[in-house]
């Protein structure tokens, strides 16, 4: 019997606006100009919410954040696909996909400043608290999903995680238990390069992250990261296909991080300036905006009314964050279980 | 309600209580490794998945981490999952997923989101198994607070815990001795029934000595204590622990010896010692006594009766408290 091939596989990758703000007209998604505006606006705002949260932990008045410089159109390209009915399992790096899915926005100062009172949720949303253990919410999003489809929902679910998570076992667990049983689930990688200090190349031998899915039985696309245009339409059509049966998809975002890990890295001890200077040029929102510009949808003026709106909006959440009192010691007592116990009982008395 | 009673072992009675959970509530649903067509290795899902159907009766790949951590989802998205983890020994994989999530979903979401769910699984030695299949590592889990850790020791509160288990708004690690499974048969009422969660039952009263076991010490202890006047607690739930029943029999008899298949040190015997000499110390008229495992490696068969606390042993310790 001779050697052959049983199986060989291709990765799309999806580019849409180049670094000029031309774009693809065959494949450019279908969204009005006020759909467009919107997206530039939840992008402005996003990343003036980052430059704020990194102002504030520097002044002291907020902890450890992990800012999302130059993932913006990841997230908000992403999440504007994202119906409220969804369910999201985001990691710790998603800031723009809690601003698009209009999460209260002090709430996220709120969290981050170390009130844990900032990740109930509203109820007309569904996203999980973020995860701090690196992948270990891809099951959780698995387990949704199977939720969901036992129920006849029509709803999907997204689940965000980093190039690190990649290398994670429940990864691996979660993509294998999401291809057998077909689950309406899309899995978005914002490959951003860096794992704190460890380069992609040194998380995986394989070509593309993307590929990983094919390992699985269901299909993985790499877009341009800092391409919104190609985000959403990615997303859009994963997510069709989710709610109407068609299984998951695993969507690799080729983006970069332009800040360090967190507020607690320094990132110039590993990677080199001119590195981080050659993705300054491919910036998600300066493409958008070229974009826009061309078409007659942004000028000076138009400019300045959203940034100052995010300004407003920013100052106005801080502002109602800090106005937010300490929680009582008793706070984190209440909700390690639906009932407190006799010893719990005991121990609230020192307060 | 009338009930029809029957003679059932524990793998019966485990199997009643999911079957009737099932019937009563359609968001329960199973999953595990061999749960579905093959009924669970030790047959405990036996026949469900031809009453319930594969959509509630998940055959999962075999991958610990993912079948809690799916199950982790499927709770806060509004089922009630049991999952099942084929041997204590093999769950380490998911312990990651029940501590830093099952257990902290309510408190990290202020209740937002919980983990309504049951991980079942077999524990303890005695029935002469491979590597890893004999493992009784209770005590860990009690140490994470926003777990509940149940341990039945007989059929009838191994149906009424399990159901308390289902409904229960928080996790819940389920441990079943793979040792009693068909060692014993008792009445089992038909239908609905609870046994609480965080309630000992006090097997037999007695005014000399306390006895404290759980789940498949039990029996050994039951048979050790016949020549005194001993008063036998069941834990039934570990944590959260009911230290008022403990505390009331401490209080009368002023003895207490602790009954574990664990290792001694850190099992869960050092934790009910320290808050028995916190609380009652002044009642005591002996030191507190634990026969336990050995602080060694689970052995494979061929030693594993020399590890498991024996009657003779348990009934050593009885009576060096008893000296005093």
């Amino acid at each position: 019997m001779p050697e052959r091939i049983i199986e060989s596989f291709n990765i799309k990758r999806l580019d849409i606006l180049d670094d000029n703000g031309n774009a693809d007209e065959s494949l450019t998604p279908s969204l009005s100009d006020s759909e467009i505006k919107r997206i530039y606006e939840l992008l402005t705002l996003s990343r003036t919410f980052d430059h704020h949260a990194l102002s504030l932990q520097r002044e002291g008045r907020m902890g450890t954040y992990a800012s999302i410089l130059g993932q913006e159109a990841s997230q908000i390209g992403s999440a504007f696909a994202i119906k409220k009915s969804d369910w999201i399992f985001p990691s710790f790096r998603e800031m723009g996909v809690y601003i698009t899915m209009g999460y209260p926005v002090h709430m996220l100062f709120q969290y981050w400043s170390g009130d844990e009172r900032g990740m109930k949720c509203p109820d007309d949303l569904n996203i999980f608290p973020l995860a701090v253990p690196v992948g270990t919410q891809v099951p959780h999003a698995v387990g949704a999903a199977m939720a969901a489809k036992y129920k006849k929902d029509k709803v999907a679910v997204v689940c965000y995680f980093g190039d690190g998570g990649t290398s994670k076992g429940d990864f691996h667990e979660g993509f294998n238990m999401a291809g057998v049983f077909k689950l309406p689930v899309v899995f978005i990688c914002q490959n951003n390069q860096w794992a704190i200090s460890v380069p992609r190349e040194k998380q995986t031998a394989s070509k593309t992250l993307a590929q990983k899915a094919f390992a699985y039985g269901f299909e993985g696309i790499q877009v341009d990261g800092n391409d919104v245009l190609a985000v959403y339409k990615a997303t859009k059509e994963a997510l069709d296909k989710a709610r109407n049966g068609g299984g998951p998809t695993f969507i690799e975002c080729f983006t970069y991080r332009m800040g360090d890990h967190t507020t607690a890295d320094d990132a110039s001890r590993y990677r080199s300036k001119e590195e981080v200077e050659a993705w300054k040029a491919k910036d998600p929102i300066l493409r958008l905006k070229l974009f826009m510009e061309r078409n007659g949808l942004w000028t000076e003026q138009y400019q300045k009314e959203v940034e100052e709106k995010s300004r407003d909006m920013i100052d106005e959440a801080v502002k109602k964050e800090e106005a937010i009192e300490r929680p009582h010691p008793e706070d984190m007592f209440a909700y390690t279980y639906e009932s407190l116990t006799q010893r719990q009982i005991r121990e609230m008395r020192d307060f | 309600m009338p009930q029809n009673s029957k003679k059932l072992n524990m793998v019966q009675a485990i199997n009643l209580a999911l079957k009737e959970e099932m019937q009563r509530d359609s968001s329960v649903v199973i999953l595990g490794e061999d749960v579905g067509r093959y009924g669970g290795v030790f047959r405990i899902t036996e026949g469900l998945l031809e009453l319930f159907g594969e959509e509630r009766v998940i055959d999962t790949p075999l991958a610990e981490s993912v079948i809690v951590g799916a199950a982790i989802g499927m709770a806060a998205y509004g089922l009630k999952p049991v999952a099942e983890i084929q041997f204590m020994g093999f769950i380490y994989p998911a312990i990651d997923q029940i501590f830093s999530h099952a257990s902290r979903i309510r408190n990290r979401t202020r209740g937002r989101f919980t983990c309504p769910m049951v991980v079942r699984t077999p524990y303890g030695a005695g029935i002469k198994a491979p590597d890893l299949h004999s493992e009784s590592t209770e005590a860990l889990f009690c140490h994470m607070p926003g777990v509940k850790v149940v341990v039945p020791s007989s059929p009838y509160n191994a149906k009424g815990l399990l159901i308390s288990s289902i409904r229960d708004p928080d996790p819940v690690i389920f441990l079943e001795s793979t040792r009693l499974y068909r060692l014993i048969k008792e009445d089992v009422p038909e239908g609905e029934y609870t046994v609480p969660l965080g309630r000992a039952r006090i097997v037999q009263e007695g005014k000399d000595v306390t006895v404290i076991a759980w789940g498949s010490m039990l029996h050994r202890v039951l048979q050790a204590v016949e020549e005194f006047n001993a008063e036998v607690i069941d834990l039934m739930t570990l944590n959260p622990l009911d230290e008022e029943t403990i505390f009331k029999s401490v209080k009368k008899t002023g003895r207490v010896v602790i009954v574990h298949e664990a290792p001694k040190t850190c099992g869960f015997g050092a934790e009910l010692s320290a808050t028995i000499a916190e609380d009652a110390m002044l009642y005591l008229k002996a030191p507190i006594i634990r026969v336990t495992g050995y602080d060694v490696v689970m052995p494979l068969p061929k030693l594993e009766d020399y590890y498991i606390p024996t009657v003779e042993r348990i009934k050593k310790g009885i009576e060096e408290v008893m000296r005093y």
